[in-house]
């Protein structure tokens, strides 16, 4: 019997709001421990929760970009359990009032997502809508800290209490490799809405996997396992294909799945068990008494839906039929909202997106690597590229020479045209001045001139690099041909 | 000159600011009563040095400039020890948090500290607020001035008992169903539950949310309307505190004392609260106050509460279900009692609350743990909260219809002996039948005396007022205050 996997995933995004979701405590990130807390983190008697308005915002413009009805009247609800990292024994969290319901979010699957082919201008995709079942808001958690050497557990409360967001897809997933697509969709959106740095190694972005198999063509979902808190885009794929083989090896053999949260170990590779469903906690939820119903006007949802930004679907499809961008290269661009700024910023001086592309995800990308340094830093500012390109396509400078500009903007920060007039990269372009270099050329090589003269093609390309080298590469390629082979034939023509 | 202890602070911010004694002479006298009725067990601490200290800045400040003095300042008050107070310990009445220091002041603490008020220490309580008579505090019950066999009422009976014995002039309670007002009855103290979201709550460790509030106890009408103007007003710390305007409280109370006279205002008398099992002397008082209130203008008019029944019900679902999320924090993680020698994490819980929450603290928390289980929670939770919006339309439909201010008993008995209802739940619990229903409702509500039994003991009359008519509560019973006597006795030997 062949099988389909049914996948659903509830995405923890970490709000990049300036304070905590119910207290006045910054969220730095990298602060020493226990520096970001007060008595409303720290669960100290007495401390009462305030939502913070910024959360509520992020949570309605998410909620608008993936087509979810708002709920005017929120309540938050608080959810039990014991554990050090927990200051309050519970969780302020929604529960059957959730902010965001009944959405969706077009995510593009690549029809062959492991093929070479994958980033090639043919590859082909699928776009596809995926169900948003809520999102809700809801506090973090702090951290337990285990040392190992001094068999002490330490903890670090700067997160608890920090703003998060989950986002609970509909099992609308048919593989592993949808859902990393899917979840590059989310972490795709919250960073265009500003609302997240998105960031999986830090923690901003968490994902629980919701995974059942059924045979295919049934309309029933099967008993699904959860597989909770995984933190990397690779690890949700490779969780999820592992979680496939064992259910489908437990299908295969007649027995029943048991339904059960699981726990991905990144090092052995496999799911483990964490707890089963008679284990299962009750998390006794009940609306906070400390929190008055939330009520969201129309006005202020109407506010946020005129300041939403152009979402990257739309940005996508502009750039694949106005621009003529592949799907890949459009990917690419919109992985976040700082990088399509900056291309449209390229765009806009020079008019060329296929360059503009280019140039940024190449050349500009592999020096930011390389130096380790954000494209918000980048010394090249999007304008001086744009100039570069702009020069490039006008022939005031070749290919090569722009290679070398930019590497000197990269490194100096200094303007195209400053850089150019100062070390005279200017292209030669003049035909007087071409010719001169040519017949230098041709006189300093004069044996293998004559056999160029006497029809061996093959010794063409030997001129073209030795008079661009004689003008220190600042010839117009074009001309050095022309006039290569126009010099060359008059000499033919002379010897003849 | 009558003595300093026995008076009112209206009496003690008008003869500070004509230095007719000084903020040291007024806080070294109640010191010196504390000192004297300490068998009360009325305090579980008393912050004798800091206090002297603020009485001494306070003189400086009267001396230097009094118009720049605050309204309270020199005036000395005590604090139930479930409302923090920076830099000293807040117990709760538990051994859960004996050691507990507060790091921050709560919100009405800040407030009274900058209107000049000193604190002489914080007073015993039910643990957690959790109890009708003061017998469940780790500290020991507290005994009523009256009679001391007798217990003083709960949960703020630290703070009823030292006005009562003029050991503070007033002084903060919390009421979560009844336990500022009960505790007034018992020692004949006024006492008033403002509505609920008038006071902040931040900083006063929470029994149950969404019936908790703060309360002043004093010994006058006007005195509570003071504190009660004191306390009161928005708190952006607490989500639940309404943004609305103070009105004048101290005027309303002045103005009804000094022409005391209802005339045109409708008393509501609900017939659910004059019930078998109210005692017959207590109901005597009530019914000759209510002929009182009726003697100075007031019309009296028969109205029904019918959901009255099921609020004692109501009550113990939904305070022991916030309870028991509300304490939850106490594990023993971060402060509070944590239990030696645990090898595991459940059991460093299990045996840090076993060891720091008294009986029937545990009690509520199972029964609210219970209460809120998946399978349980539609049939216990969710239901009351239905009842609870009939028993809170019952007030709105009275108010709409027939009254502008409901009279009734505080409590069905007087104060009982020590140890004689602890192990009848069921029977302390009965004892706020009167008063729980106007936290399920979030009204304000008002304890004064009316009275007193043929043993002595107080009898006291509770006031019930529309959402946020405090005044209109002030104004009732200062008309009354300034025309009986009952608020002039004095236990003896104090």
């Amino acid at each position: 019997m062949e099988y389909e996997a049914v996948i659903g995933l509830e995405v923890h995004v970490q709000l990049s709001t300036l304070s905590k979701a119910f207290c006045g405590s910054s969220t730095a990130f990298a602060a020493d421990p226990n520096t970001n807390i007060d008595p409303v983190t720290l669960g100290l008697p007495g401390a009462l929760p305030v939502p913070n308005r910024e959360m509520v915002e992020y949570a309605i413009r998410v909620g608008l970009a993936t087509n979810c009805e708002i709920r005017q009247f929120n309540r938050f609800a608080r959810k039990h359990y014991f554990y050090p990292d927990l200051p309050k024994g519970y969780q302020i969290s929604q529960y059957d009032e959730p902010i965001c319901e009944r959405g969706s979010i077009s995510v593009h699957f690549p029809d062959d997502p492991k093929g070479e082919a994958a980033k090639s201008e043919k590859a082909g995709e699928t776009i596809r809508s995926i169900g948003i079942k809520r999102i809700h808001m809801e506090e973090d958690a702090g951290k337990n800290i285990h040392d190992a050497r001094t068999q002490t557990s330490l903890i670090d409360l700067n997160r608890a209490g920090v703003a998060l967001l989950e986002i609970v897809s509909e099992p609308d997933l048919r593989s592993p490799s949808e859902a990393a697509a899917y979840l590059r969709t989310v972490r795709q959106l919250v960073r265009f809405l500003g609302i997240s740095d998105g960031n999986m190694e830090e923690g901003s972005l968490r994902c629980d996997a919701n995974i059942s198999l059924r045979p295919v063509g049934e309309m029933k979902f099967g008993t699904r396992t959860e597989i909770k808190n995984i933190n990397s885009f690779r690890f949700v794929e490779r969780a999820l294909e592992y979680e496939i083989a064992r259910q489908l090896a437990v299908l295969k053999s007649g027995k029943l799945v048991e339904q059960m949260t699981m726990h991905f170990d990144s090092v052995a590779g496999v799911t483990r068990p964490l707890r089963s469903k008679e284990e299962a906690s009750d998390y006794r939820y009940f609306p906070d008494p400390d929190l008055p119903p939330l009520v969201i006007e129309q006005a202020w949802i109407e506010d946020v839906r005129g300041s939403l930004p152009r979402l990257p679907e739309q940005i996508m499809h502009e750039l694949s039929t106005v621009h003529g961008l592949s799907a890949y290269d459009a990917g690419v661009l919109t992985t976040d909202r700082s990088v399509v700024d900056y291309f449209y910023a390229v765009l806009d001086v020079c008019g060329n997106a296929r360059a503009a592309c280019n140039w940024l995800t190449s050349e500009l990308f592999g020096a930011l690597n390389k130096a380790g340094v954000e494209l918000f830093a980048s010394p090249i500012k999007a304008v001086d590229l744009g100039r570069l390109i702009q020069l490039l396509d006008s022939d005031a400078i070749n290919g090569k020479i722009a290679k070398t500009v930019f590497e000197e903007m990269f490194a100096t920060g200094g303007s195209p045209d400053e850089i150019i007039k100062d070390k005279g990269l200017q292209q030669i372009t003049g035909d007087e001045q071409i010719t001169a270099i040519v017949l230098e050329v041709f006189e300093k090589n004069a044996e293998t001139f004559a056999k160029y003269v006497a029809g061996d093609e093959r010794l063409h390309g030997f001129f073209v690099g030795e008079t661009m080298k004689a003008s220190a590469g600042k010839a117009n390629p074009k001309k050095v041909n022309e006039i290569l082979r126009k010099e060359a034939a008059k000499r033919a023509d002379q010897m003849s | 000159m009558t003595e300093i202890t026995s008076l009112t602070i209206t009496e003690l911010k008008s003869g500070l600011a004509a230095r007719q004694f000084s903020a040291t002479e007024v806080a070294t006298a109640f010191l010196s009563r504390i000192a004297k009725n300490g068998d009360l067990n009325a305090f579980t601490e008393v912050l004798g040095d800091s206090a002297l200290a603020e009485a001494a800045n306070c003189d400086q400040l009267i001396g230097k400039d009094p118009g720049k003095a605050g309204a309270l300042c020199g005036v000395p008050l005590a604090l139930k020890d479930i409302i923090l107070l920076r830099g000293v310990k807040n117990t709760c009445g538990s051994k859960m948090l004996s050691n507990f220091v507060a790091p921050y002041d709560a919100t009405v603490t800040a407030k009274l500290k900058s209107a000049g008020a000193i604190f002489l220490g914080k007073t015993n309580m039910d643990e957690f607020a959790m109890g009708s008579s003061n017998e469940t505090s780790a500290f020991g019950c507290v005994r009523n001035p009256w009679d001391r066999s007798r217990v003083p009422g709960g949960s703020s009976g630290g703070s009823a008992a030292a006005v009562a014995a003029n050991m503070a002039p007033g002084a903060l309670g919390t009421d979560t169903g009844g336990s500022i007002r009960q505790p007034s009855a018992f020692c004949s103290t006024v006492g008033i539950k403002p509505t609920y979201g008038r006071v902040s709550r931040y900083g006063v460790v929470a029994f149950a949310s969404s019936l908790d509030q703060v309360g002043p106890i004093a010994r006058s009408v006007r005195d509570c309307a003071i504190l009660t103007a004191a306390i009161s007003g928005h708190d952006p710390h607490d989500a639940t505190s309404m943004d609305l305007k103070v009105p004048d409280f101290e005027g309303a109370a002045a103005q009804a004392s000094q022409s005391p006279e209802l005339k045109g205002l409708r008393i509501g008398v609900p017939k659910e609260y004059f019930i078998a099992g109210l005692n017959a002397e207590v109901e005597a008082s009530v019914r000759k106050g209510l002929a009182h209130l009726q003697s100075l203008g007031a019309e009296l008019v028969e109205i029904t509460l019918p959901h009255t029944e099921a609020a004692v019900a109501v009550y113990y679902i939904i305070a022991p279900a916030e309870a028991s999320s509300n304490l939850a924090r106490f594990d023993g993680i971060r402060y509070g009692h944590r239990a030696s020698g645990a090898l595991k994490l459940e059991d460093l819980y299990a045996r840090s609350r076993s060891e720091g929450f008294g009986w029937e603290v545990k009690r509520r928390i199972l029964i609210g743990t219970y209460v809120l289980s998946s399978g349980y929670i539609e049939a216990y939770y969710h239901r009351a909260q239905k009842v609870r919006t009939l028993i809170k339309r019952d007030f709105e439909n009275a108010f709409a219809n027939s009254c502008d201010v409901i009279a009734c008993p505080t409590a069905p008995t007087t104060a009982f002996s020590i140890g004689e209802k602890t192990t009848d739940p069921l029977a302390m619990y009965l004892n706020d039948v009167f008063t729980i229903p106007v936290n399920l409702a979030g009204l304000p509500a008002m304890s004064l005396p009316c009275g007193f039994d043929k043993t002595g003991l107080p009898i006291g009359m509770q006031l019930i007022g529309k959402p946020w008519d405090e005044a209109g509560l002030f104004k009732v019973g200062a008309a009354f205050e300034a025309t009986t006597e009952w608020h002039s006795h004095k236990p003896k030997g104090i």
